[in-house]
């Protein structure tokens, strides 16, 4: 009997000890979260909330981490020069899962303080939750979703900081057949929103180039059976469709078996994680493209900033998702604490960012795009060249 | 089709490889099932925390450069080995004490025990991610890879060769254990009828544990060979395999211990064949259809025997 409460003890013990670690360290996460502004609440005299909408835990987390740090940026500097001012921000995790987004984005408008999202971060979870947003007027401004069907939707609320997938397909099949010279192309996809929709478009450039096709899952380990298709095909690139996990693997499984194919993939493989699931040296010499600027040219003092506030350096996103927050907290400054105003505020927005010159065309697409190939060199992310 | 039967023997190679490790673990789910009838769903979590084991120390001994020397690479491989198998035993038995044994002092119904696995699970696959990383983590791959042999002029990888003939040795070794020694005497006693095997005098909870035990080392080595064969490993590792795991054992027959070889290897080569007759996007529908078509004309799965009624 005695023997049976301890048992009991301890499970309870053991539960709440979970519980508690749980707690503390996803407030750790959040890279310092005892500051008014990641706790949610705020004072003075603007009394509301920007929400952050993307992947902070899960499989994909790395790319919501850099966006939100960025965000996270944006807003502590904002409340530092505006003690009057302090605007919170909320996070709402989506694992990057569409299932998740729109009960999120339910929760999110429900917050009447939320007059601004920055997010969905991934496409899939942004044609989710975006019609939601949308009816009930809740203005979005995505920093890295980059699928094009997404702004053809009509929602009033959608805007989206960088160039699509409808620019960074044919610079990636562009420099494919200029840069590279490969003739002979296998495109893997992995079936997401995002990574379907962008191996497609790229598929449509590269046109006869195409010698062969393939489709992976996202969580797969053992890509054999695509690999097997790869040598088979004779390819001298393959590009891929998707995020790193997947693409870090595809690359380490084709070198093992003797694929000496270049490798090229996306902004979704644009992440140091790629390098690690490759484990290192066969990550070295593949192509990564992007709608985004080098962290290093972003403009002002982000990068310095960024540096002194988190001990690294920005990652992919991280000065989109700043650029984000900055043009609602413009709008917030401007005396528009309403969703409404904040909506035509946006619209109509017209400034100088650090990665680029904002302004939104009436789908909600930013006017100024430049897309970036990236190389890996030793283990390393660099700059190679803008796509022209 | 042509390319199925172009590279019909590459495919069967890497689906062997698949499936033998899909066996491995498929022996965890089919021994507590054996004795239990109960579905050990925290099981892909045991095989999680030995290839986190195996890293440990293959990270703290080894270099990921790659080693020289034979015996030096087969020494650091049976140390990360047996790290594996203490890291998944444990974590069995930790799952068989913390959501077990205290529902099934109290009688608890048997959906609550499922439960109670699942939140294991999701509890300690979640802990890994918030202590250790979310992100993959690599591990160092000790064997080169080397092609031993050319069969119709598909490569045989020196690795796969390993990982088959590891799996079939410690599968034997367990087939030969639950038959021919006391211990496994009473895993087969308890198997066949718990009350009774207790009035005779065998200890339940201690060949239930044992039981728990005995998969997790299995999954442990698993883990290693896996580790070694895609040098990677990451806290959600064990959920596809784990399910994947499941499948081949209901296929094989659950609660059959060479009703999960069998399951394995067959899964494993269903897949590799499915995703080349139809592209890889069909691999899970293929492999699934498999295990429905199979079952509807073998529902006890394809060698269908239980743990407690196999001869002695």
């Amino acid at each position: 009997m005695r023997q049976r409460h301890i048992g009991r003890f301890a499970a309870v013990a053991v539960a709440i000890a979970l519980a508690v670690a749980g707690c503390s360290s996803s407030s750790s996460t959040s890279g310092g979260g005892s500051t008014p502004a990641a706790s949610g609440g705020s004072s003075g005299s603007c009394d509301v909330s920007l929400g952050f909408f993307g992947a902070l835990t899960g499989q994909y987390a790395n790319l919501g981490v850099n966006i939100y740090d960025g965000v996270k940026l944006a807003i502590d500097q904002h409340n530092k020069k505006n003690p009057g001012c302090q605007v919170g921000l909320v996070k709402y995790d989506s694992q990057g899962s569409p299932d998740q987004a729109p009960a999120l984005a339910q929760q999110a408008i429900n917050n009447p303080k939320v007059v601004g999202i920055v997010g969905p971060a991934f496409s899939g979870e942004s044609k989710a939750a975006d019609p939601l947003f949308a009816q009930a007027g809740l203005t979005t401004i995505t920093p890295s979703a980059t699928n094009p069907k997404l702004a053809d939707n009509g929602w009033k609320t959608f805007f989206r900081i960088l160039g699509n997938d409808n620019a960074q397909g044919p610079a990636a099949a562009k420099y494919i057949t200029n840069v590279l010279k490969a003739t002979k192309v296998f495109v893997v996809d992995d079936a997401s929103e995002y990574g379907k929709g962008l191996a497609d478009v790229v598929r449509k450039s590269l046109g006869s180039a195409v010698v062969g096709n393939d489709t992976v899952q996202s969580g797969q380990t053992d890509f054999s059976a695509t690999v097997t298709k790869i040598k088979a095909s004779g390819a001298d690139a393959v590009y891929y469709g998707g995020y790193y996990p997947e693409a870090g693997l595809l690359v380490k499984q084709m070198r093992g078996a003797g694929v000496t194919a270049t490798f090229v993939s996306d902004d979704g493989s644009k992440d140091p994680g790629f390098i690690q699931a490759a484990g290192g040296k066969d990550a070295n010499g593949s192509i990564l493209t992007c709608p985004c600027l080098p962290p290093d040219k972003a403009g002002g003092t982000f990068f310095a900033d960024f540096k002194a506030a988190y001990g690294q350096e920005p990652g992919t996103y991280a000065a989109e998702g700043f650029d984000a927050a900055n043009v609602f907290l413009a709008g917030i400054d401007a005396g528009k604490v309403t969703r409404a105003d904040l909506l035509s505020f946006v619209a109509s927005y017209k400034g100088q960012g650090v990665t680029k010159q904002i302004s939104f065309d009436s789908k909600g697409e930013v006017s100024q795009v430049s897309v970036w190939a990236y190389k890996v060199e030793n283990g390393q992310i660099v700059a190679d060249q803008v796509i022209n | 089709m042509k390319f199925l039967i172009d590279n019909f023997w590459t495919l069967t190679s890497t689906g062997l490889t698949q499936g033998a490790i899909y066996a491995l673990i498929a022996l965890g789910y089919t021994l507590v099932y054996g004795v239990l009838q109960l579905i050990n769903f925290a099981h892909s979590e045991v095989f999680m925390v030995g290839s986190f084991f195996a890293m440990w120390t293959l990270n703290a001994l080894a270099s990921h450069e790659g080693h020289a020397g034979a015996l030096l690479i087969i020494g650091l491989l049976v140390l990360a080995g047996i790290a594996a198998m203490i890291g998944s035993g444990i974590t069995a038995l930790f799952v068989e004490f913390i959501a077990y044994r205290p529902l099934r002092r109290r009688n608890a119904p048997r959906l609550v025990f499922l439960i109670s696995a699942i939140g294991a699970s999701i509890a300690i696959s979640e802990a890994f991610g918030i202590f250790i990383s979310r992100n993959i983590l690599p591990v160092p791959q000790l064997v080169q890879p080397k092609v031993v042999l050319t069969l119709f002029g598909s490569q045989i990888y020196n690795m796969q060769v390993i990982i088959v003939a590891a799996s079939i040795v410690m599968m034997v070794g367990l087939d030969q254990f639950i038959r021919r020694t006391r211990l496994g005497r009473g895993v087969r006693a308890v198997a066949q009828d718990q009350d009774t095997a207790a009035l005779m005098g065998v200890n339940k909870d201690r060949v239930i544990a044992l039981t728990f035990l005995l998969g997790g080392l299995m999954a442990g080595g698993a883990a290693l060979l896996y580790t070694q064969q895609f040098g990677l490993t990451r806290f959600n590792v064990g959920f596809l395999l784990g399910i994947k795991a499941f499948t081949a054992a209901v296929l094989g027959g659950i609660g059959n211990l060479r009703g999960a070889l069998l399951g394995g290897l067959v899964l494993g080569l269903a897949e590799n064949y499915g995703s080349a007759l139809v592209g890889s996007q069909w691999r899970d529908v293929v492999a699934f259809v498999l295990l429905i078509v199979i079952l509807m004309f073998r529902p006890t799965g394809i060698l269908g025997e239980s743990l407690g009624k196999a001869r002695a």
